[in-house]
């Protein structure tokens, strides 16, 4: 049996857990627990160490989608959680421009841990206020090559659009490697 | 769909920045310590400025400028049968009172008088309309917003901020692959022209610095200033190997990727496209 592993990252209340719940045949594992600050009490509960979501591909092929926690002060997590993914998503609340700095800096993180390909998911785009994707990019600087996808985490399609955009990126890159 | 947002986190440059790029219409809203500006563009430029809501009125601009007596620009406005700014600046150049170029230069410098200010602002909530663009009655001259971000991030001068935007001084920079970038329509100062002469992706931007003698603080201001108005990027010096395509820029990586098979990733590609 092979496992192949995502990590969907992102600032605190993008909606990492909902994109998880979104696409896992099973229940999403998740460790949350009631927020206690109260500048970040805009949810009633937030993820401190993980989710963790599982899709049967075939019988000998399953993908985990790892889900991390939003807050700073857990992003010891963050290390581990990173180890041997395929690649990672970048959650994106688009209608929280304070989130877009934090959501930069995280990103940065992530790359910095492994040269794996990644996506930028800009989500909640069903609603009035969002940013348009294309904006988003020019805001978080996120280079050309790099896909910025419109995404609604409560929509399984939408989910699933992410996370191919996502294996194409995993794709290219073996390609290119192979023609070094 | 109005983009909204607090300076806080996304900063008057910023906002310039992206409407430059994105090339936008419509109309930015600021609002911080109880006063309002509006900034109108028309396709990624500046058009009209103001921080009157019903917009600056020609003839005080003009005696802003020197071109009107205090008592011409105080006449003018009490002369209720002139309807407009353009019907009004007509009228004075056909009286010789001024000429259009006088009109023009007091306009230009009545709209980046209430823009600069806002680059020093840092709280307040900003909403860009697309597509509306109040104050028709008024004079508008188009700015290229490149020289407006070069003077508002030169008054700026936030060295914490600066550090924040550009983090490493080993990478190089090298000038943006854009056909509407002409660098011979922008203003820049010596010291900004000393850096431009060296930028080439073989020297970084230290590099840059100790040649020209510069300090810190100064070459982030000017490399700065130069990215904000889109004119340069940043590149990894040559010789460091470019990541391929789909993947990201070369990082210290701690980890090494897992040796998944490109079988398993088409599997994977096949399962979502077969339930899309």
């Amino acid at each position: 049996m092979q496992t192949v592993k995502i990590v969907v990252t992102g600032p605190f209340s993008a909606g990492k857990t909902q994109f998880i719940q979104t696409i896992s045949e099973i229940d999403v594992v998740a460790t949350e627990k009631k927020i206690s600050r109260a500048e970040e009490r805009v949810k009633d509960q937030t993820t401190v160490a993980m989710d963790f979501g599982r899709i049967s591909v075939a019988d000998d092929l399953v993908l985990y989608l790892f889900g991390t926690p939003g807050q700073r002060r857990f992003d010891f997590m963050w290390e581990i959680l990173a180890e041997g993914m395929l690649g990672f998503v970048v959650l994106l609340d688009s209608v929280k421009p304070e989130t877009f700095r934090e959501a930069r800096s995280i990103l940065d993180t992530f790359r910095a841990y492994a040269p794996v390909p990644y996506v930028v998911a800009a989500n909640k785009q069903d609603m009035a206020d969002a940013w348009p994707p294309e904006d988003l990019r020019i805001a978080l600087r996120i280079p050309p090559e790099i896909k910025v996808l419109p995404c609604v985490a409560t929509d399984q399609e939408s989910v699933q659009h992410v996370l191919l955009e996502l294996l194409y990126s995993v794709l290219e890159l073996m390609d290119a490697e192979a023609e070094e | 769909m109005a983009l909204k947002g607090n300076l806080r986190d996304f900063s008057t440059t910023q906002l310039l920045n992206l409407i430059n790029l994105a090339r936008k219409t419509g109309t930015l809203t600021i609002d911080a310590n109880g006063n309002q500006s509006w900034l109108c563009f028309k396709e990624g430029k500046l058009v009209y400025a103001t921080q009157d809501e019903r917009g600056g009125h020609l003839a005080k601009m003009l005696q802003q400028s020197g071109k009107l007596t205090d008592e011409q620009a105080r006449a003018i406005q009490q002369r209720m049968e002139i309807k407009n700014d353009k019907e009004l600046g007509l009228l004075l150049i056909n009286a010789g009172y001024v000429s259009q170029e006088d009109i023009v230069r007091s306009v230009r410098s009545y709209i980046l008088n209430n823009v600069y200010p806002l680059f020093t602002w840092s709280d307040g909530t900003f909403r860009f309309d697309a597509n509306m663009l109040p104050f028709e009655d008024r004079i508008t001259i188009p700015i290229s917003l490149e020289n407006v971000i070069m003077e508002g991030s030169r008054r700026m001068q936030e060295w914490e901020r600066l550090q924040d935007e550009l983090p490493n001084l080993d990478m190089a920079l090298r000038f943006v692959e854009r056909p509407d970038a002409r660098m011979r329509d922008i203003n820049m100062s010596v010291e900004e022209w000393r850096v431009v002469s060296f930028i080439n992706p073989r020297n970084t931007i230290h590099q840059i610095a100790q040649f020209n003698n510069t300090s810190e603080f100064q070459i982030r201001k000017i490399v700065y200033a130069l990215m904000q108005a889109g004119l340069v990027e940043l590149v990894l010096p040559e010789g460091v190997t470019r990541p391929a395509p789909g993947a990201p820029d070369k990082a210290p990586a701690t980890m090494r990727p897992p040796a998944v098979k490109r079988g398993v990733v088409e599997k994977l590609i096949g399962f979502f496209q077969q339930r899309q």
